[in-house]
């Protein structure tokens, strides 16, 4: 069996008899005799040579692609080398969440940093220390929006349907009302959105670029929100953001997202790194950590964990949200991140995947798989396609994952890391099968 | 220490992506200016990250008894698995063949963690403690409104619960009923039998409890709370003081999570990610988040139980912790898993005997996994706080225990060592305390003062909530 008691039988033995008792089972003498577990069914515990090998095994069967033109949610970007060798500092990695901030600084600062980058990126005023994935980040931004007398929150359609589906489930909780505004052409229903903004609506959630890759018209949804007097949600793509107008300049109160796309893994849905971010008025509501500047005894900068009178630890019962633990380690990952990339670097790779994207719905288009909605997109887009199973098994079979089955089509997705040979060559496939 | 925006100067970058191989294509509606982000060379950029993880206490760089956290030794083999490329790699949406292995560690880990804990189902969908507590009250609430139980609204909490409990209570739209704990720090069982009814949805309850004592009238109180109708929640907190010798689904739960980041020696990474683990009978599995992993003749599928409240989290949670905490059970194994439970109590009673040579303890021993110092005492006497004892570890290279918690114990230190710690370790430690402990009756002013060879000394957190500085601001 494996182990990672250092104390030896005989220290264990002295250790016993110091602390006055015989055995260590008289210390859970308060445990009824009854309930003491008999038999543990587990198997017999291994050397790390035979759980490598145990481990391995298991990730030799799942089949790793050459190459990816599926998104919908996660995406295969470039990760520079830098990133995991930050994150794998053992300091990092090991403390907890900095509690004692004298020996914290270095995580408390890192948070500061990602917090200014993700106000940069998004134009908000402040951002919290990180949520535990997109979704979660949505469904606690509409939680931030109820007041008394306004208690639906709306979605739209277009907006990722497992972001809507854990929307649903915080609303069942908390007995806020959800209801999903219906998409027109590939893109949020404007007129519908109207209609449903009533006197009791709190908030709009709308995804930019959208589930279909699509880029909404956001300042005009924002217009339409603030007019019925409700809160503009926005949940951004943090690639796009390099290019794309901000959630601050399309009138947003607050912005969230999925921060996979910097730097981490696509690691079969998780970690992943939930950003949220609002405005001036709203950032007493944000759920979770945030790190504050400040100054020790002496004078020097420090930093601390602040505003905790919102938190669950403090506020019990009446805390604006549960969480406690989050993604930290993620959130540095994205620090780091955006601090190798650079403004530069990540204009670059939003421009490089939209281009990338836009090259291979050009060649779809030319063998009969055409766009399934008009307009602007970014790095995603749906095609019409007759035997989408057909064509993601030739795919398949050639080590390549085609996008994901959706209604009418393909939704396909290709970043910076796929290059035009790559896109030919699935082309290429495609025609054959089409 | 400088920002990083403070270092380096336009025009500095790294050489990361190649040239456009494709026609370019402009953005529709850009972005007035670009985001302000930094600019340095790889040289400079890593060693600002050098030299904020020097700043930086992990278990690696020393004791870390932080109380109910379960600091434990993070095992390097866990890292390793859970980088190895046929899982780092695996798009969360690729064919449910071609993710088999995945399918295989959810699958695995779900019998394994059932097993320890007595429970006949689990989700790995929830991302910490919190988010599982909040998934397993949902599961309460969908059970009694299936029955068309409607009325069930109230879930009842002692006062020595973590600050996440009424939190998620309330979050799941339920309201919070205290009962208080008795002079033994345990539930004070009549003012739970008083505080159940009809609208009784369940309880929640860590065992041992959050003062490190296992609660002994444990069957008794899961009775009244299933006598009224309601079902019991296992907040798993303190479960590496039990596991493989007695199991919540024996001592009455209905429903559980696990903090596989404390209990299953996953990393915390400065506050994440960790993993919520929720495990539950029979009678709330078709309530379970889904899609869940079922096995058949033809290997592993992902399926949505038939009553399910709903996605928490997107694809199938922090998949990359339960791959770490699946090495860490198969490495300890049958015989190991008990055998960690038990020198984690061994090690914590005896910190606590060698502390209570000076020490006021808050409940007498033995303790489980950890225990409460009572320091009102030695703060009537000197003048020093729980928070100066604390700051003066840190002088010494130790992480302070847990402060301030749980409430009911107003000076609080909570200690917990973990299994992992050797007795000499623990020794340097216990006479470091003691040393404090003569130091605040010799010199409190010392450690008023201390800690002084910190990179940073005491914070003004009252300022910084005052007026905060959340980000930088060039030229402020």
């Amino acid at each position: 069996m494996g182990s990672y008691i250092p104390n030896t039988r005989a220290q264990r033995e002295e250790m016993l008899s110091a602390v006055g008792v015989s055995r260590v089972e008289d210390l859970f003498a308060a445990v009824p005799h009854e309930m003491l577990l008999e038999h543990l069914d587990l198997p017999a515990g291994l050397s790390e040579l035979e759980v490598r090998r145990a481990l391995e095994a298991m990730a030799a069967k799942n089949k790793v692609y050459g190459t990816v033109l599926r998104g919908a949610g996660a995406y295969r970007h470039f990760i520079p080398s830098v990133v995991k060798s930050v994150i794998s500092r053992e300091e990092l990695v090991t403390a907890y969440t900095p509690y004692q901030a004298e020996v914290s600084q270095g995580i408390l600062q890192a948070i500061f940093e990602y917090q200014t980058m993700i106000c940069a990126l998004t134009g908000m005023e402040v951002s919290n220390a990180s949520v535990y994935d997109g979704s979660t980040a949505a469904a606690e931004a509409i939680a931030m929006c109820r007041d008394r007398k306004k208690n639906k929150a709306l979605v739209s359609a277009c907006a990722d349907p497992q972001t809507i589906a854990v929307m649903r489930t915080y609303c069942f909780g908390s007995g806020m009302e959800l209801e999903v505004v219906p998409a027109k052409d590939g893109r949020t229903d404007l007129e519908a959105l109207k209609a449903a903004l009533t006197a009791d609506a709190a908030c709009v959630y709308l995804q930019q670029p959208n589930f279909f890759g699509n880029i909404e018209d956001a300042k005009a949804i924002g217009e339409a929100v603030h007019a019925a007097g409700a809160k503009y949600i926005m949940g951004c793509n943090p690639i796009a953001l390099a290019v794309m107008e901000t959630p601050a300049e399309c009138g947003a109160d607050i912005a969230v997202g999925e921060a996979q796309p910097l730097g981490l893994d696509l690691a079969f849905g998780g970690p992943y790194l939930g950003y949220m971010a609002a405005n001036k008025a709203m950032f007493r509501k944000l759920p979770g950590r945030i790190v504050g500047q400040t100054h020790d005894v002496d004078g020097n900068v420090g930093y601390v964990l602040t505003l905790t009178a919102r938190e669950q630890h403090i506020r019990r019962e009446k805390a604006s949200s549960n969480i406690c633990s989050n993604q930290a380690l993620c959130a540095f990952a994205a620090g780091v991140y955006l601090s190798a990339m650079g403004a530069e670097g990540l204009r670059q790779a939003a421009k490089l995947s939209m281009s990338k994207a836009h090259y291979l719905a050009a060649e779809l288009a030319k063998i009969g798989l055409p766009r399934l909605h008009e307009g602007p997109f970014f790095h995603e887009f749906a095609t019409k396609c007759d035997k989408p199973g057909a064509v993601l098994k030739a795919l398949d079979e050639q080590g390549i994952l085609g996008g994901l089955a959706v209604d009418g089509g393909i939704l396909w997705c290709a970043t910076e890391v796929v290059s035009k040979e790559e896109i030919d060559r699935a082309v290429a496939i495609i025609k054959e099968v089409c | 220490m400088k920002l990083i925006f403070e270092k380096g100067a336009p025009g500095q970058h790294l050489s990361l992506l190649p040239a456009c191989d494709v026609p370019e294509v402009e953005i529709v509606s850009p972005r007035a200016e670009a985001p302000e982000l930094p600019h340095l060379s790889e040289t400079e950029l890593t060693r600002h990250y050098t030299a904020l993880a020097k700043r930086v206490h992990g278990v690696n760089d020393g004791f870390y008894p932080l109380g109910s956290c379960t600091m434990k030794y993070n095992p390097k083999i866990n890292e390793d698995m859970a980088n190895l490329p046929g899982f780092t790699n695996i798009h969360p949406l690729q064919p449910e063949e071609t993710v088999q292995g995945c399918l295989e560690v959810l699958h695995t880990s779900a019998k394994l963690l059932g097993e320890i804990t007595g429970m006949d189902a689990m989700t790995f969908q929830p991302a910490a403690g919190a988010h599982g507590e909040f998934t397993g009250l949902l599961l309460i609430k969908a059970y009694h409104k299936n029955r068309g139980d409607e009325k069930r609204t109230k879930i009842i909490i002692p006062d020595s619960a973590h600050g996440t409990n009424p939190a998620s209570a309330v979050m799941a739209g339920f309201t919070v009923v205290n009962v208080p704990s008795g002079p033994d720090g345990c539930v004070d069982v009549e003012a739970l039998r008083s505080a159940v009814g009809p609208d009784t949805a369940g309880l929640m309850l860590t065992n041992p409890n959050t003062v490190g004592i296992f609660d002994r009238n444990i069957l008794e109180i899961t009775k009244i709370i299933h006598d009224a109708g309601g079902l019991c929640y296992y907040d798993g907190a303190n479960l590496n003081a039990v596991m493989g010798v007695v199991r919540p689904g024996d001592m009455g739960f209905d429903v559980i999570h696990l903090n596989l980041h404390k209990t299953f020696s996953t990393p915390h990474g400065g506050g994440g990610p960790g993993a919520g683990a929720v495990g539950c009978k029979a009678l709330l599995a078709p309530f379970l988040p889904g899609p869940v992993v079922e096995e058949t003749e033809n290997g592993c599928h992902l399926a949505v139980p038939e009553h399910s409240i709903g996605r928490v989290k997107n694809f199938c949670g922090n998949f990359g912790v339960v791959v770490r905490a699946l090495t860490y059970v198969l490495t300890l194994g049958q015989e190991g898993i008990p055998e960690a439970a038990k020198n984690a109590v061994l090690n914590a009673n005896y910190m606590m005997k060698r502390l209570s040579e000076k020490y006021t303890m808050a409940y007498a021993g033995p303790c489980m996994h950890e225990f409460v110092m009572d320091l009102q005492d030695l703060k009537a006497a000197t003048g020093c706080s729980a928070m100066d004892i604390a700051k003066g570890l840190l002088d010494h290279g130790i992480h302070p225990p847990t402060m301030y918690f749980p409430l009911i114990v107003h000076e609080a230190l909570m200690i917990e060592p973990t299994e992992t710690e050797s007795r000499e370790t623990m020794d340097e430690a216990c006479d470091v305390f003691l040393a404090l402990w003569d130091l605040a009756h010799e010199n409190p002013q010392a450690l008023h003062d201390a800690p002084t060879r910190t990179p940073v000394r005491r914070l003004d957190e009252v300022g910084a909530a005052r007026n905060p500085v959340l980000k930088y601001t060039p030229n402020d």
